[in-house]
Formats: structure tokens, C-alpha cells, sequence
């Protein structure tokens, strides 16, 4: 179980498919900017006008640790992110066969499995989206506003109605 | 190398062969890349009085050194030429995510040359090429031939490519890659096609690495706030796009209406950004890297102008818009998803299209050249010719030629819009007039993005300039031009230059490549640029007598608005201008100056 605590979130609907996160992220993992390194990718469906960050959400039960035959995949419970240590990974490519999501991906030039880490609570991707596509929050934001946007439909059909 | 690539990539389309050769530093300190580093390989390597549709020009994609790194905007490219529109140079940008891309698979530059036999597309991936059978798809719209690269080659790849009126040399003709997003101006995508060339697809795993990281993520976090703390860059281009310029420039007076007859137009507030955004905005999009995003995602419902697009943007509103005395966006925008699909510049496009209706009503032309009624005003008979002009069907393939060969042909050089035959952008410099002596002196013809005089003159950015006023805009259009030669050259986008100027550009190249320079030292780089390409319009057989524009607009004054009575004041700003240049009576470079310039 998660306690209250801040993670990356996503806002589909703000993002302009600038792909600026994916070049925060592999410049700050990798000190280079190459998309393929991106921990982060922007999709961009242009015909349907939507465009998305996809990002490891840190699951409780994480696939990709489960599967992992070297144990190079843990909890990290202190900024409670599922991390990669890349000393033991082997590269056999077990989580991204595992992970439901393609948010673990096998990058070719280290022979490496690599994920979102949050950066440590100070994700770059985050820092670098212009226009909140992309926040740091507690997890449960994007479902509260959802949730107030839901309540808010209501006002129309009780207004005049007086208690 | 940091920054640049280090990697040119050389392709003989005549004999199906390519090369890569390594980028010379030295050079690319001298002269940046983009359009700097295109245009010094195009000035060394062609006959500048060479025919632009000869196997003999030469067609340059080039990037900066900044493209594909996260300073602002910075997914820039430019197609560099000779122009089969002006005869002079050609370098048009464009961003979306093909530049990127393009570094990513390894290259700061594609110089393509001479002239395939059968139509094929370059398949560029990490370093290969693949010349790849284009017949399938020549004669097919971009989006349609982009679809089909995409799936015939690897869906992450970008797409960069020609459309009916390239292959069919409309002069005005463009490259167009992320299906929207153009190297729009002069007619490079016309050179494209006359090399048989449908389309340049690259796809990269590489990276882009930069000498400083502290500094470039320091000047990456600056350039961010900047933009952000400029009420164009956060507010006014996100939340309108370019067109939030509408209601701002017509009510300025400067808004060219019918042809440049007049200045104001009645239906400015039906064609603005606010209106886009009201009853066609889908949502907003942006290029690589950019944190601006005033790219705009439309749907037109009217199954007239059915449409599901990218734009129109403040040039192509206006241009097919005001300029035809067309008031509806639903057709405007039509218009502008032709221009996209078909591929050519729908700034020419609509000024010869609003020429041909200046004949027409004057009665130089009639129902028998043009096959039906030619009225401004009427947005049905625009959509068609804008269309004609892509396919070069009926009079559309007169209109095809742009408005100068149209006027020639029909004997009333009067009524062309343009300068060294490229077709004005809309902004009537009589009420702005820096921007008139930009449009005069600009190395590619009428050009607003050669040094936007508009930012001091109607914006008040950096500062409010009268744009009445003649004194010291030559000083003016001389910074403008030399920054936008380096901002064009650097990889980045210049609509950041609301935000940040030469400084901050500055920091960018420093960190990024590792050059040792100052402002001046920049700046100088900028005027080096912009005299290159002088030189080249010079050999190509211009002379300063082409630094004119269309005596309507030097004799006749405005007729109504806040620009009433004024008329175009060149005399008073040129010799001036070609004195801060160091540039002979004649306009041609001194010795002294080119050799300061080390050229």
C-alpha cells in the first residue's frame, strides 16, 4: 500500500507534444540529449489531436521487479520508486516483457534496463514541461480533480432546487 | 564535436551515391550552421547564375548547433537553395521534429545534389542511407506520402516532403515535414522536385552532446523563465497562436487589404485569433523543444471547408484572408490545409491569388483567361485557386509562376506585390516603415522573418519604436537582421527573440559548443551571415536597383486608418542603411568590410 506521498502525474490533455521532458530526462540520466534514452516518452497520435507523456507509474506489485531473475530490481521505500540497479542487471530484457505498460525499456548502448526513478523526489521531466503536462504532487491529485469535475456536473441539474 | 553532430552528409541523387565528410570547426565557428554553415556551402559549392531547376543547384538541409538540445525552441532546420522564385538565395525554416531527428541519425547537414532519375526518397538512419522507390507516392499529397513512409520505413521516423506542387514546380513550392509544418517560403520544395526527390526521412538513436552541462541546463532554466515572463511568448502566442497579430495589426493600420489597395479590413475580427479559438480550435501544439506552442489544431465542421488541420497562422490567415478580401475562416483555413497537403507557401499563394483579383476587377484579365469570376471577397473561388494553384490546373498554373512572372505576362508590373519577386507578407510598411526597408534590403526577397520590425515598431519589444518614424531605423534593421541571421543559424526558433536577444543566445552556443566569443564577436558573426548572401544575389546578377518595392507604395499613401497619408520613405532610410552595412552607393560590400567580415 501507498501512504500519501508526491509522485509524477500526468495531465493528457495539457500536453503540446514539445518533447521537452524526454530531452530534461535523458540529459539528466545520461548527460546527453537522446530521446532513446528518455525514461519518459511523448506519443503523438496526430490525426486524433492527442498527444501524452507515458511514464512508470510505480506499481505496488511491480511486473517488471517480479520478473527480474537478477535481482536487479527493488523498492525503493524511501522515495518509494521501483529502481534499477544497473550493476546487476544483465540485460536478458525479462521486465519489459513483464511490464504491462512499455515503461521499462532495454537501452542498446549500456546493455541496460531503464525506468522513471523520480529522480530522487526532483524529477527533471517535470521541471522542463512547459505547461504542466507533467506535475510532482500527491498521488491522488488528478483523481480529486477528476472527481470535482464530475461533482461540479451536478450543480446543473440541483440549481433552483432550494432545500 | 559538441553541439554540431561533426558529420555532413553528401548524396548524389544523379548517380544513387552518398558520402560522409567530416564538419571543418573552424567553419562552423565562422559561421554557426542552419543558414549561416547552408548557405557558405551553397556560396562555395554553386554557380549562383546557375538555373535553380538544374541538376547543377544544389538543395542544403541544415541544423545548428542547438537543434536537438532543450534550448528553447530549438528544433529548428533550414532548406537552403537557390530560389527558382527570386534567383536569389533561398533558405526557408522549418521546426516540428525533423531537425532533431535528423542530428539524432547523425547529420548536421544534407547537401543534395544533383538530379534522380526515376522519383525516390532517402531513407536516413543512424548514419545509412537508403535510396527508397518514390513512385508509388510521387504525385501524392504529403500527408498521404508521409503516411506511407511511415509505414513502409519505421514509425518513429520524420518525414520531410514535397506534394503535388513541388513535383509540379510551383515557384513557390515547399518542404513539408510533421505533415504541418513548412520550410515554407522561396520555393525549395520546387527544387526538391526538380530532382526528383519526393521525401528525406531520418530516424536516429544518437545523441546530441553539448561542452558544458552545468552552464547549457543553467541557460536551458534561464531561456525558460524568460519565455514565460514575456506576455507574447507565455500568453499571447499559446493562448491565440500568430493570429493574436490580427485585431494588433489592423488596428494599426498596417493590415494589407485587397491587394495592398488598403491598409484596414472590416473583416479583420472574423478571421482573428480570438475568433480561431472560439469556433475552430481544437487544441495547441507545439514544435520540438518549444515551451511557446502557438501551433494550432483546427477542425472546420462547415462540410464546405471541411477540414481537420494545422492553422492557419497570422501570415496564411491574412495572406488568403485580408489580402483577398476574404472574411471567412472556415474557407481561410481550408485554404491553409491545402497549402499544407499540396505543399507550397500560402503567403504567395494568397498574394498572387489577391493580384489576379486586382486584374480581374480592373479588367486585364477576364472570364476567358481565368475560366470563371475572380472578385475579392469571394472565398469560394480563393479555395479553388489555391487548389488550382497546387495542381497547376487551368489558371492556376499562371498563378503558380507568383504574382511577378502573372503581372509580367499580362503587362501591369504594377499590381505585383512583391519584392525581388517574392510576394509581401502582410504588414503595409507605409505605417511601419523599419519594416518597409527590412522588406527592401532582405536577401530573399519580401521576407518579415529576415528582421521583424514589427516587435519594436508595433509591439514595443525590446522597446516602443514610432513606426512613422524613418530616423535610425536603419540601425534598427541592421541588429534585427544580423541577430536573425544568428538565431536562424543557432537551430533555434525566433519567435523566443520576444523573450531573450544575442546575450542569451549567447550563453547557448557557449555551453553547447564551446566557443569562445563576445556579444560583438556574435553579432559580427550575424553581419558576416547576412553579406554572404548578398554576395551570392550579387553574382547570381542582382544589384542594389532591386532593393525597391512597388511604386503603389512608394507614391500612393494609405487611404484610411491610423497610417493615413503615409507613403513608403525607402530614399531616406536605404542610403543610410547601406552606409551602416559598409556597402558601396550601389549596395555592393566594400573590401574593407567584407575583409573585417573575414570573407
Amino acid at each position: 500500500m501507498k501512504i500519501a506521498n508526491k509522485k509524477i502525474t500526468v495531465y493528457p490533455e495539457k500536453c503540446t507534444a514539445c518533447r521537452l521532458c524526454e530531452l530534461g530526462c535523458s540529459f539528466k540520466k545520461t548527460g546527453e540529449f537522446n530521446p532513446t534514452a528518455s525514461r519518459v516518452r511523448v506519443f503523438i497520435f496526430g490525426e486524433d489531436a492527442f498527444y501524452t507523456p507515458i511514464i512508470c507509474t510505480q506499481c505496488d506489485e511491480a511486473w517488471c521487479l517480479k520478473a527480474c531473475p537478477s535481482g536487479a530490481i527493488s523498492w525503493d521505500y524511501g522515495v518509494r520508486v521501483v529502481k534499477v540497479n544497473p550493476e546487476r542487471c544483465v540485460g536478458c530484457l525479462m521486465c519489459t516483457l513483464a511490464c504491462p505498460f512499455g515503461t521499462i525499456t532495454y537501452f542498446a548502448p549500456e546493455g541496460k534496463a531503464i525506468k522513471c526513478d523520480e529522480c530522487d523526489g526532483q524529477p527533471e521531466c517535470v521541471l522542463f514541461c512547459p505547461t504542466g503536462a507533467l506535475a510532482y504532487e500527491e498521488e491522488s491529485t488528478p483523481t480529486r480533480i477528476k472527481r470535482m469535475g464530475t461533482a461540479k456536473k451536478l450543480e446543473s441539474s440541483s440549481r433552483g432546487v432550494q432545500p | 564535436m559538441k553541439g554540431w553532430i561533426g558529420k555532413l552528409l553528401r548524396v548524389d541523387l544523379t548517380k544513387g551515391e552518398w558520402k560522409v565528410e567530416e564538419l571543418d570547426r573552424n567553419l562552423a565557428i565562422k559561421f554557426i550552421g542552419g543558414r549561416g554553415l547552408g548557405s557558405k556551402v551553397l556560396f562555395d559549392e554553386i554557380d549562383p547564375k546557375v538555373d535553380p531547376f538544374s541538376p547543377n543547384n544544389k538543395l542544403i538541409m541544415a541544423t545548428g548547433p542547438l537543434t536537438g538540445t532543450s534550448a528553447s525552441a530549438a528544433g529548428r532546420y533550414m532548406a537552403i537553395t537557390k530560389s527558382p522564385l527570386t534567383g536569389t538565395v533561398a533558405s526557408s525554416n522549418s521546426g516540428g521534429h525533423f531537425g532533431a531527428e535528423m542530428k539524432f541519425a547523425g547529420f548536421d547537414m544534407i547537401i543534395l545534389e544533383g538530379k534522380a532519375k526515376e522519383p525516390v526518397y532517402l531513407y536516413v538512419e543512424d548514419g545509412k542511407v537508403e535510396f527508397k522507390d518514390a513512385k508509388g507516392i510521387w504525385g501524392k499529397t504529403t500527408h498521404e506520402a508521409t503516411d506511407q513512409i511511415l509505414s513502409e520505413t519505421d514509425m518513429d521516423a520524420q518525414v520531410a516532403c514535397i506534394g503535388p506542387a513541388g513535383e509540379k514546380l510551383v515557384r513557390f513550392g515547399c518542404i513539408i515535414n510533421d505533415k504541418h509544418r513548412a520550410a515554407g517560403r522561396s520555393g525549395v520544395g520546387a527544387v526538391m522536385g526538380s530532382k526528383n526527390l519526393k521525401a528525406v526521412v531520418v530516424k536516429g538513436s544518437g545523441s546530441v552532446t553539448v561542452a558544458d552541462k552545468e552552464a547549457f541546463r543553467k541557460a536551458t532554466l534561464d531561456g525558460f523563465q524568460k519565455v514565460k515572463a514575456n506576455p507574447v511568448t507565455s500568453q499571447g502566442l499559446p493562448t491565440y497562436g500568430t493570429a493574436v497579430l490580427v485585431n494588433i495589426i489592423n488596428a494599426s493600420g498596417i493590415f494589407p487589404t485587397r491587394n495592398f489597395q488598403q491598409s484596414v479590413f472590416e473583416g479583420a475580427e472574423k478571421i482573428s485569433g480570438e475568433t480561431l479559438v472560439d469556433q475552430i480550435l481544437v487544441r495547441n501544439r507545439a514544435c520540438f523543444a518549444c515551451p511557446i506552442g502557438c501551433g494550432r489544431v483546427v477542425k472546420v465542421t462547415n462540410p464546405k471547408h471541411e477540414c481537420f488541420s494545422e492553422g492557419p497562422e497570422y501570415e496564411s490567415d491574412w495572406s488568403m484572408g485580408a489580402c483577398c478580401g476574404v472574411d471567412n475562416l472556415d474557407a481561410i483555413s481550408k485554404a491553409n490545409y491545402l497549402c499544407d497537403i499540396l505543399g507550397f507557401d500560402p503567403i504567395s499563394a494568397g498574394v498572387t491569388v489577391a493580384c489576379g483579383m486586382e486584374l480581374f476587377e480592373r479588367g486585364i484579365i477576364t472570364m476567358k483567361e481565368v475560366g470563371r469570376s475572380l472578385n475579392f471577397g469571394d472565398a469560394d473561388v480563393m479555395v479553388e485557386m489555391v487548389r488550382a494553384i497546387g495542381y497547376r490546373e487551368g489558371f492556376g498554373d499562371i498563378l503558380a509562376e507568383g504574382s511577378y512572372r502573372l503581372v509580367e505576362k499580362f503587362g501591369h508590373p504594377e499590381y505585383s506585390m512583391s519584392v525581388k519577386k517574392q510576394e509581401f507578407p502582410g504588414y503595409d510598411g507605409r505605417g511601419a516603415q523599419g519594416m518597409w526597408l527590412q522588406y527592401a534590403t532582405s536577401n530573399r526577397g519580401a521576407c518579415h522573418v529576415r528582421g521583424y520590425m514589427t516587435s519594436p515598431e508595433i509591439l514595443g519589444s525590446p522597446v516602443k519604436l514610432d513606426p512613422f518614424e524613418t530616423k535610425d531605423k536603419a540601425s534598427w534593421v541592421k541588429t534585427f537582421q544580423d541577430l536573425t541571421a544568428v538565431v536562424d543559424s543557432s537551430g533555434i526558433c525566433l519567435f523566443n527573440t520576444f523573450a531573450f536577444g544575442g546575450p542569451e543566445i549567447l550563453e547557448y552556443l557557449k555551453a553547447a559548443a564551446g566557443i569562445e566569443m563576445t556579444l560583438e564577436e556574435l553579432m559580427k558573426t550575424g553581419e558576416r551571415i547576412w553579406n554572404l548572401e548578398r554576395l551570392f544575389n550579387l553574382k547570381a546578377g542582382l544589384t542594389g536597383k532591386d532593393d525597391k518595392l512597388p511604386e503603389r507604395l512608394v507614391k500612393k499613401s494609405v487611404s484610411e486608418g491610423p497610417a493615413k497619408g503615409r507613403v513608403v520613405e525607402l530614399d531616406k532610410m536605404l542610403p543610410e542603411y547601406y552606409q551602416l552595412r559598409g556597402w558601396d552607393k550601389e549596395g555592393i560590400p566594400t573590401k574593407e568590410r567584407l575583409k573585417e567580415l573575414g570573407l
